[in-house]
């Protein structure tokens, strides 16, 4: 026994053990939001279940659990879908129910635009009041023949609402806050006020212009679907209002696998629906990045020029060496104090003052002074900033004096040393810092939510508007989605997978903002050839 | 010897060295130094010929690299570091307030003990002296490296991957790629500090020929813990001890008829 600890042998496996044990909580973790993650778009068969009681029940199966306090006895939770007829997507049942199951080839399932997923068969389409397909088969052809057009006009309508219409909105906006700017200065008259105010007339004009367009739009499309359900409820669909329709029962595995990579592109490219339970999460891939990169730019030279002062120039001794444990202490500081920070310094008194001194105009209506992209990246700045400080500096010291001698006995001042030999060198160890800044505010959601993160913004920083970039926008970020879809939501159920989703997409950014960087760092260091600092 | 041999010769009471009948490059006068309350360098007086390489040998901690060092005033780097007396280099007191340190180092290039090329390119670790100067231009650029390399031989061996990581390089190519660097900006003096400490026998005997080559154009003053290597390439070497210049005169005499006991004791290998 003695001998066997005396060898190191034991010491050996249970570090082992401990690095196993880490390896497999991560995989873990990793393999059950791949599990529950990616089954979201992959169209399930549609099952039609007879109960005992003579019940029928169509819809798609999510899950199979025991029954609690019935040993041996399982229920299925189906989802039923069509809320808007039943008033809830999913129903449990208990297996020892069923009388019978069956896979109908007509079932089909239809993606619309509200009240979640429809489930049923297809009665009859018709178009202005007038069938013009009978059954499911003649129907579904009918629909893949109109469903094109039906798309081109939605999309034509949310170009001149979000489009046309959004500009007239902005433009009137301004004008409107010219007017005050002018009344504030105490002008309710003249050649100016009557210009800004033909002007309003002239948006006025073309906004129902507008409005006429869509109008006349709407009332083009009059084609409709009735899909008849459980119950024999029906429903007449608007076909403006499908998205998509598909009988899954009737698909194969290649039909199935081109639906489920359409759905993912639908999921990262699209805006949500539905209190974000449904559609895409572009908006909150748009914010996340957009914020990390905002932050990544504020952060990299405040904490770079921090650490060369603290390493290259201040004199070393008990100041800075508390200076030097302030700094790694803030890093442990709890993130939402941060957050505290932010809405006090940057929103209420930078912002505040911004506005009173810049867009006197739109108060009380703040511009600056609420929650922001700008302000959320600066407090997650803040949050950051140690950590690019401490890996600055570590490899500065890392850097062999030697290498400063060398450039200084060159007759090359300090400053040149610095910014031509140091700087250079170091370049690795500051990517190094900023990929864990990258990696930490990326996933921070805390400070996000109370300095400019909502569930759903109307508009993305970036648009076609002057300035084009919105840096006071309040902006979605995929971290707040998650809490927000999956605990916030009315429907929480048909928000479920899109919570493991939505995080497996946040994981796949986070690793693609870190490759990204690391794949830049191994560059420099190649260049230099430096011994990994 | 060359032909315009001055008789300004220095014989240096302190050290009693045998009279140096030749062109003073460096003057040393009455220097002492203090790390703090160290003294690291007792009253010590020389002159460095021009042309010549001086060698300074003596135990470790003995502060020859610290003389070294206060003749291109690296030891301003140092905090806490107060000198005392007068060194002049070409008649210039570099110790003068006046003075700016950044021009007197382009006038005293350095070799470290250890090889410490920039993590650049061979060409960018040549060229750096030369862009710090203000060279810009490409071709006036590629033909001091082009010279520098050539004067530190080691041109043959590199002139086909100047724009490779000087990292690269084996130890002794990186020292000499150090040599080319020092002496890309023409100093008057290089100052080696234990230059071959590192390197094997082979690479060692190249920067010693390379040195004999050099002494031509440049003041050399090299310090060496290798007694063999003092005798073999230096016209005049210093024995320093505990901060003291004890004995300074031509190698030839110093090693075969040292007047110090002290000397004697060192070069017989008695200690250090």
């Amino acid at each position: 026994m003695k001998r066997l600890w005396k060898s190191g042998e034991p010491f050996i496996w249970l570090t082992g053990g401990a690095l196993a044990l880490a390896l497999l909580l991560v995989a873990g973790l990793v393999a059950l939001i791949l599990a529950n993650g990616l089954g979201l778009f992959w169209p399930r068969d549609v099952v039609r279940m007879t109960l005992a009681d003579g019940k029928v029940m169509t819809g798609q199966q999510v899950e199979r659990e025991a029954v609690p306090g019935k040993p041996g006895q399982y229920r299925i939770k189906l989802r039923v879908a069509n809320r808007d007829l039943y008033g809830a997507d999913f129903q449990w049942v208990d297996e020892a129910r069923i009388a019978t199951r069956e896979y109908p080839p007509d079932a089909v399932v239809v993606e619309r635009t509200e009240w979640g997923l429809l489930i049923g068969t297809i009665q009859e389409v018709r178009d202005g009041g007038r069938t013009v397909a009978v059954g499911s088969a003649r129907g579904l052809d009918e629909l893949r023949r109109q469903l094109p057009e039906a798309a081109r006009l939605r999309e034509e309508i949310r170009r001149i609402e979000k489009g046309d219409i959004g500009a007239i909105n902005f433009a009137q906006d301004r004008v409107r806050l010219a007017l005050k700017r002018l009344e504030i200065k105490g002008v309710t008259r003249g050649p100016d006020v009557d210009a800004l105010q033909s002007q309003m007339g002239a948006l006025q004009a073309r906004y129902r212009e507008q409005e006429a367009r869509l109008a006349g739009l709407r009332k083009r499309q009059t084609a409709s679907v009735v899909v008849t359900a459980d119950d024999g409820k029906e429903k007449d669909l608007p076909l403006v209002q499908v998205l998509n329709v598909y009988a899954p029962n009737t698909m194969g595995v290649f039909a199935k696998s081109g639906h489920y990579a359409a759905g993912v592109w639908e999921f990262v490219s699209d805006d949500p629906r539905e209190a974000n339970t449904e559609g895409g999460v572009f908006p909150a891939i748009f914010g996340t990045v957009m914020m990390v990169m905002i932050m990544s730019i504020m952060v990299t030279p405040l904490g770079v020029l921090a650490a060369f002062y603290l390493r290259e120039y201040a004199r070393q001794g008990t100041f800075v060496s508390a200076v030097r444990i302030a700094v790694n202490n803030l890093a442990g500081v709890p993130s939402i104090v941060f957050g505290v920070f932010g809405v006090g310094f940057f929103i209420y008194f930078v912002g505040g003052t911004i506005d009173r001194w810049f867009f006197a105009e739109a108060l009380p209506t703040p511009t600056f002074g609420t929650g922001g992209i700008l302000w959320a990246s600066l407090t997650l700045a803040l949050l950051t900033v140690p950590v690019v400080i401490v890996a600055t500096e570590e490899g500065l010291a890392a850097i062999p004096s030697e290498m400063r001698e060398a450039s200084l006995a060159l007759g090359a001042t300090k400053l040149e040393t610095t910014l031509r030999v140091v700087l250079p060198a170091v370049m690795p160890s500051i990517l190094t810092g900023l990929i864990l800044a990258m990696a930490r505010a990326a996933g921070e959601v805390a400070p996000l939510m109370i300095t400019g993160v909502v569930k759903l913004a109307p508009a993305l920083p970036i648009d076609g508007f002057w300035p084009f970039v919105h840096l006071d926008r309040k902006f979605m970020h995929l971290g707040f989605h998650i809490y927000d879809v999956g605990f916030q939501s009315p429907n929480v159920d048909a928000a479920r997978p899109m919570v493991f989703t939505t995080t497996l997409l946040l994981l796949l950014i986070v690793v693609l903002l870190n490759l990204f960087a690391i794949g830049l760092r191994n560059r420099l260091r190649r260049k230099y050839a430096m011994a990994a600092v | 010897m060359r032909g315009n041999i001055q008789v300004t010769a220095t014989l240096n009471p302190h050290a009693g060295a045998s009279g140096i009948i030749e062109t003073p490059m460096v003057e040393i006068d009455h220097l002492s130094l203090w790390y703090g309350e160290k003294r690291a360098l007792k009253d010590v007086s020389m002159s460095i010929p021009k042309h010549r390489i001086t060698a300074y040998i003596g135990p470790s901690g003995c502060g020859k690299t610290t003389l070294l060092r206060c003749l291109n005033r690296m030891n301003d780097l140092i905090d806490g570091v107060r000198i005392v007396g007068t060194i002049r280099i070409g008649g210039t007191d570099i110790y003068d307030p006046a003075l700016d340190v950044t021009e007197l180092r382009k006038r005293v290039g350095m070799v470290f003990q250890k090889s410490n090329p920039f993590p650049k390119s061979i060409f960018e670790n040549v060229a750096y002296g030369p862009r710090i100067l203000g060279v810009t231009g490409r071709n006036d650029l590629d033909a001091i490296v082009e010279r520098s390399l050539r004067a530190a031989a080691l041109w043959d061996e590199v002139q086909d991957r100047l724009d490779d990581s000087a990292l690269g390089l084996s130890g002794g190519q990186q020292q000499r790629l150090c040599i080319a660097r020092a002496i890309a900006v023409e100093p008057d003096v290089l100052l080696m500090d234990e230059p071959c400490s590192a390197l094997d026998p082979i690479a060692t005997a190249k920067i010693e020929e390379l040195m004999l080559e050099l002494k031509n154009s440049y003041t050399i003053v090299i310090v060496t813990h290798n007694m063999q290597q003092a005798a073999r390439v230096s016209d005049y070497t210093g024995f320093m001890l505990l901060g003291e210049l004890v004995e300074f005169g031509v190698t030839k005499e110093l090693f075969t008829n040292p007047r110090d006991k002290r000397t004697e004791d060192y070069i017989t290998g008695r200690f250090g």
